[in-house]
This record gives C-alpha cells, sequence and structure tokens, in this order.
C-alpha cells in the first residue's frame, strides 16, 4: 500500500508532473529572462509563464468548422502525457530514477518523438494553410534533427554497456573520465534539442513572420495552454535527458542532488538561450543540410570513438 | 519532372499578417516550399492625400506634406519646400541648407536603423532586431533636441528652416555620433561575418543590374544592383553640391546587397553630418517667401532614405496649389517585388518584401492596375461600368438593371467623344 502510494507521489507530485509542470515555468521564465537580457531589454516578470497559462486557460477555446475535432482536442493532451511519462525515467535528485528498466533510454526517445507527431498532426487537422506548411515543416524538421539526436543520445550508453538512463549515469558517476570522451555528443545533442523545441535558429516551423505560427496557428484558449505547457515540460525533459547523461555528478545527499540538478540544468539552458540569441532563423533547406552534412556525420564519428574506447576498457 | 501543378496551394500573405508593418495583400502559390506565382495587391492605406493637399494653403500644406510618410517627412517636406522657393524665385540661405542637409542624413541614420530592425526581425534575427532599435533612440533623441519632434520633425517651412542648431547641440550630436559610428560598423561587420545572417540574405529577392534598369528601381535597391543611383549626386539639392558625398553601390543585387549599403551609407550619413556641423556657414536660416505662388509648374527630386522622390507641384497663381502629385520611392520599387519573389522560398518571402523598405502608405494611390495579365488598359464611363457589372455578377448579384439617372448625360458624353 505504501510503495503504491510512493509511486504515486513520485509520479504525480515529485519528480513527476506537478514538478516537471512547475520547473517548466520556471524554465520559460529563465529562458525569456535571459533571451531578454542579451537583448538588452527587461524580460518579463516571474509570474509571467503562470499568468499567461491562467489568462489562456480562461479564455475561449475555439475549434475550427473544418478541423476534426475529436483529434483537434485530444492532441495536446497526448502531447503533456507523453512529455510526462517520459520524465519518471530520468533521474533527478539521485542517480536511479523513480522508475527505470533496462532500455529505458529507447522508451524515453520514443515517448519524446510523441510532441512532435502530435504538433504535426495539429496542424494537419487545423485544416488552415498556414498551420498545415507549420506541420509539414515540423515533420521535415523531424526527419533532420532525429538521427543527430539519437545518435548523440545513444552513443554514451555504448561505453556504459546499459541501455537505460540511470544505469549510465550511474557507470559515469563511477568513470569520471569518461565523461570527457562524450563531450562532442553532447555539443550535438544540445544543437538537435534546439532543433526538437523549434527554438532559433531551427525555428522554422513555428516561424512567426512567415507562417505565423505555424502548426498551433488555429489552437486558442485551454487546448493552446495544454499546447505550451507541453512544449515548456519537453524543455524540462530534454535538459534533464542531456544533464543525466552528460553531466553524471552526484553526492548521493538528496538536497544538495536537488540543488546540483537545479545547476546542471541551469547552465544547460543558458548554453541553449545564448545560442537562441545569437542566431538568425535558418530556412528548411538549411536545416536539413546543416543536420545531415555535418551534425549526422559528427554523430556517426562519435560512435565510431565510444566503439573503439569500449573496446579498449 | 512530373507536373506538379496539383501539389499546388495558395496562401495568402496579408493584408494582416506579422510580417506586414502595414496592410498588402501578397497571394502566393507554393509549390511545396517554393513560390511559382505571386500576385501583389496594394492600396490598402489609400488616404487621399493629393486630393487634401489640393484644398489647403501652400502654408496649411507644410504640415500635412510631412505626414505622407512617418519614416521620412523630411524628405517630402524639403520637396515640396524647395519647389515652391524655385517657382517664387527665392534662394534660401546657406546656412538653412546646411540644416535641411543634417536633418535629412539624421533620418537617413533612423530610417535605415529602423529598417534593418525590421529585416532582422523578418528573418527571426530579434537580438540584431532590438540592438537596431536601441540605437535607432540615439538617432531620435538627436532629432527631438534638434527639431522638438521625433518623427513628423516641422523644422522645415518654405524660405528655409524654423530652427537654428547652436554650437552646443553640435557638441551633443558629435558626442552621440561617436558612439553610433561604433555601433554601425559593428552592424557592418555583422552583415560581413554572421555565417546564418548571410545564409538567410545572400541571393534572395534577386534583382539584377538589367532588371533593375528594367523595373526602375531607386534607392538602395538600385544602388544594390551596381546603378549609381543617387538624387544627391545627380542633380544635388540643398547644400549636397557643397558636402562631398560617396555614392554606395553594391554589385549582390539581393537582399544582402541591399542590407551592405544601407549600413555603409548609414556610415556615409554619420560623415556627411560631421562635415556639416564643421562646416556650418553663419548667417540666416530663413528667407522670405510669398504667400502667393506664381502660376506654373514644377517638379522637384529627393534623395529619401528609399530612393528617389519626386514632387510636382501645379500652381494657378493663388495662395492654393492645383495639383500636387507625390512619387514616393516605395512606387518605383514595388514593380520588380513579383520578380523577386517568383522561384524563391515561402521563407524567403517577408525578408524580400521587406527588403525594398515598403512604404504602404506613401505609395497608395487610387490608380487602377491589372495585374492579371500585365496590360494597362484606360477605362472610360461605359467601361468602367461594364467592368462593374461583370464584377457584382461574378459575384451573384445583378445591378445591370438599375437605372442610372445619369444615363442620358453619358450618352451625351459619349457622343461628343464619338465625334
Amino acid at each position: 500500500m505504501i510503495e503504491a502510494l510512493t509511486a504515486l507521489f513520485k509520479i504525480l507530485i515529485f519528480p513527476g508532473f506537478m514538478f516537471l509542470t512547475t520547473y517548466g515555468m520556471l524554465l520559460q521564465f529563465l529562458d525569456r529572462k535571459i533571451y531578454a537580457r542579451l537583448q538588452n531589454r527587461f524580460g518579463p516578470p516571474w509570474y509571467q509563464p503562470l499568468a499567461d497559462f491562467l489568462k489562456l486557460i480562461g479564455k475561449e477555446t475555439i475549434v475550427p468548422t473544418l478541423a476534426n475535432k475529436g483529434m483537434f482536442s485530444t492532441l495536446p493532451v497526448v502531447s503533456l502525457a507523453a512529455v510526462s511519462t517520459a520524465f519518471v525515467y530520468i533521474p533527478i535528485y539521485r542517480m536511479q530514477a523513480s522508475f527505470s528498466f533496462e532500455g529505458d533510454l529507447i522508451i524515453v526517445l520514443y515517448l519524446m518523438a510523441l510532441p512532435s507527431i502530435t504538433t504535426f498532426l495539429a496542424g494537419w487537422y487545423s485544416r488552415s494553410v498556414y498551420a498545415t506548411i507549420g506541420s509539414v515543416r515540423t515533420l521535415t524538421q523531424l526527419f533532420a534533427y532525429e538521427v543527430p539526436l539519437f545518435a548523440a543520445l545513444l552513443s554514451p550508453s555504448i561505453i556504459s554497456g546499459s541501455w537505460s538512463i540511470s544505469g549510465m549515469a550511474e557507470f559515469y558517476y563511477h568513470n569520471p573520465t569518461l565523461i570527457l570522451v562524450n563531450l562532442p555528443s553532447m555539443f550535438i545533442a544540445l544543437i538537435s534539442i534546439q532543433g526538437k523545441l523549434a527554438r532559433k535558429p531551427f525555428d522554422s516551423p513555428e516561424a512567426e513572420t512567415e507562417i505565423v505560427s505555424g502548426a498551433f496557428v488555429e489552437y486558442s484558449g485551454r487546448l493552446l495552454a495544454i499546447f505550451k505547457m507541453s512544449v515548456d515540460c519537453e524543455l524540462v525533459l530534454l535538459i534533464s535527458l542531456a544533464a543525466a547523461i552528460y553531466i553524471p555528478l552526484f553526492t548521493n545527499i538528496i538536497v544538495l542532488d536537488i540543488l546540483l540538478y537545479f545547476a546542471k540544468t541551469l547552465v544547460l539552458l543558458f548554453a541553449l538561450s545564448i545560442f537562441k540569441a545569437a542566431m538568425a532563423r535558418l530556412r528548411m533547406d538549411q536545416i536539413i543540410n546543416f543536420c545531415w552534412k555535418v551534425l549526422t556525420p559528427l554523430a556517426m564519428f562519435q560512435i565510431i570513438i565510444n566503439l573503439i574506447v569500449r573496446g579498449a576498457l | 519532372m512530373s507536373d506538379n501543378s496539383s501539389n499546388r496551394i495558395v496562401i495568402p500573405l496579408g493584408p494582416q499578417h506579422p510580417a506586414l508593418k502595414e496592410p498588402g495583400s501578397f497571394t502566393l502559390t507554393l509549390e511545396g516550399e517554393k513560390v511559382v506565382n505571386a500576385v501583389i495587391g496594394i492600396g490598402y492605406n489609400h488616404r487621399g492625400l493629393e486630393k487634401a493637399l489640393e484644398s489647403r494653403t501652400y502654408i496649411q500644406n507644410l504640415y500635412m506634406i510631412e505626414r505622407i510618410c512617418g519614416i521620412c517627412s523630411h524628405t517630402h517636406s524639403v520637396a515640396y519646400c524647395q519647389a515652391i522657393e524655385e517657382m517664387c524665385g527665392v534662394e534660401i540661405p546657406m546656412r538653412a541648407k546646411y540644416i535641411r542637409v543634417i536633418i535629412a542624413e539624421l533620418e537617413r541614420l533612423h530610417s535605415h536603423l529602423l529598417w534593418l530592425g525590421v529585416a532582422a526581425h523578418e528573418i527571426g534575427f530579434d537580438t540584431l532586431f532590438m540592438y537596431a532599435w536601441r540605437d535607432r533612440e540615439m538617432v531620435l533623441d538627436m532629432l527631438a533636441e534638434l527639431c522638438g519632434n521625433r518623427v513628423n520633425y516641422g523644422i522645415n517651412t518654405l524660405g528655409g528652416v524654423r530652427r537654428d542648431i547652436d554650437d552646443n547641440d553640435a557638441h551633443e550630436i558629435k558626442k552621440i555620433l561617436r558612439v553610433l559610428h561604433n555601433q554601425i560598423s559593428y552592424y557592418l561587420e555583422l552583415a560581413t561575418n554572421e555565417p546564418t545572417l548571410i545564409a538567410r540574405l545572400a541571393d534572395v529577392g534577386k534583382l539584377n543590374h538589367d532588371d533593375a534598369l528594367k523595373f526602375g528601381a531607386v534607392g538602395p535597391v538600385a544602388r544594390a544592383a551596381g546603378i549609381a543611383n543617387d538624387v544627391r549626386k545627380i542633380e544635388p539639392y540643398a547644400a549636397y553640391d557643397e558636402v562631398p558625398v560617396n555614392v554606395i553601390t553594391d554589385d549582390h543585387g539581393d537582399v544582402l546587397g541591399r542590407t551592405l549599403v544601407r549600413v555603409k551609407e548609414m556610415l556615409e550619413s554619420i560623415s556627411i553630418i560631421r562635415y556639416c556641423l564643421d562646416n556650418l556657414p553663419a548667417g540666416e536660416i530663413l528667407a522670405k517667401v510669398p504667400r502667393k505662388v506664381p502660376a506654373g509648374e514644377m517638379i522637384s527630386r529627393t534623395e529619401a532614405p528609399r530612393g528617389e522622390n519626386i514632387h510636382y507641384i501645379n500652381s494657378d497663381g493663388s495662395d492654393i496649389p492645383y495639383r500636387i502629385r507625390v512619387r514616393a520611392p516605395s512606387e518605383a520599387n514595388w514593380h520588380g517585388m513579383k520578380h523577386m519573389l517568383e522561384g524563391s522560398f515561402l521563407a524567403d518571402v517577408p525578408i524580400a518584401i521587406a527588403a525594398i523598405d515598403p512604404c504602404y502608405s506613401c505609395t497608395d494611390r487610387a490608380i487602377f492596375v491589372n495585374s492579371d495579365n500585365g496590360e494597362s488598359r484606360l477605362y472610360d464611363w461605359k467601361g468602367l461600368r461594364e467592368y462593374s457589372i461583370k464584377w457584382h455578377r461574378d459575384r451573384g448579384l445583378n445591378i445591370a438593371d438599375i437605372q442610372i439617372p445619369m444615363a442620358k448625360n453619358y450618352i451625351q458624353i459619349q457622343r461628343k467623344t464619338n465625334d
């Protein structure tokens, strides 16, 4: 009984859904604030993401006449559910995640693809030209960043010999020098994460000045709020995943480990924000060229290096 | 290649769209991401300014003429004032001419910085957008200091300028210009080195030398195609015959070229302002101009930030103009737009449109242009009525039966013309 209650607590409160959404809003605020400061602006107050969320919740939700009503209203929830499910497999305050099994990395990668697919479907079922173009771009971009992202996230597991995120964290905790081998793949992963989250310079799928807001153009009110929330949570998920795989530093004291987790994720967020502020939006063909001609070969190269290192161990 | 016509979709960009700063409609036919056809519709901002100018005195029109464009208001009032001064045979004091040049170059600075921000925003480079507009504030502060207004400066009047520049002002301006010079040099470095910026600007909105001539492009669009078209040099007005002006040209012929031309022009403007402040002649700033302008007509040209600006004034000898026609520079640049858009990517459309620095409301006149087949046609009353009936019938309305009271007169007119 107590075991079941603990599991429920872990899934719903900490480090599960409640923590995920709260931290998602906090990261959104920090991201916007850093972005604004880099642009010589003031940026929003700390409660802005929450205020935006509550305001959207209170707004009227309009479903386009031509849209498929069922799909249109279900998709945001599916997206949020996929992200929060993936999050329970990621180590937060200790090496061991709330739940883990051998191969959970693959599950997380698959669950991570779901938000992009739902975005595509959301745009597709909206039956608006802007949304259609946005959703096609989302899918095209998926093919561009998916391969380097997967290759970059899977290459550390070649050395660790474990396909579980917790297992990888534990392995690298005991062999800290091997973290350095994975540094190039960390940068590849961070760039691909930028693409996955459709942040600059890879924000072509929701380019405001071209296609207004892409796949989400017909969304409003509560449904849009849930979509936005799921994007925030996706940011937390991806940053936490990168932190667990590439920066596996733990002290084994719970409070310190939680603080360490915040420190790690904030450093990664800062890197992503600088990246976002420093560049112009790339065109779709440029994104694909960059991902396939630069990122993917680099990720493959990393895999070869890791295989050699594995052989030498 | 198989026929892709079934994959075509038509996407409306505008009249309301985040990429457009003023309403204009661009109906794009896409094949995937490629634009195969573009239909450009402007005319959402017709304000009847030219008619309004004909019902006010020359002095009252000073107010109106500055409101043709919110960005390049000075260039319009210079063109207007110098046309009337010429008609009255008044030579304005040299000091006033220099002050006009200083304000004109400050205006060019703020307009180009505004453009740089808008262009950066169109390609999703919001950091550059914020930086450019932050620096633009410095120019607006200078303008406010000199003229009392940030935009619509109101410094020109018939016969000279209304405010003088003292040594203190000159000193302050020079101080700000130093900061601005550093910033703009940095933008020039950015435009020549930043890879994502170049990737988005190069080979976009191509208009080569011959096409620019064919479509009659003016200003930075023409200069980026290697045409040294600058009224300041071709037909120096105000004090430009004494001030050294280097015409900036570039041979890229694309948006990158236009960016480089505009950024380099800003550096050039700074050196012109410095020269003017150092060599500001002493003396009066205002000459007397009669209230009534002698009968006649006059064409006056100035170099606006967006290109060549032409004013035509026809006077019948009273204190109210008989006809004023304004050809704003954007009007000349619209013609090449279809050529620039077709064959480009959808992602490049906003920046290609922004690259001519379009000023919709300056341009819009009640002129009918048939954009479908490119032929221009003059409608007589009968033809216009038939066109209107057809237009309504296509939309399910039949107005052919409606009796027009003027029909009798119309037949008489028609007979006359037939004779």
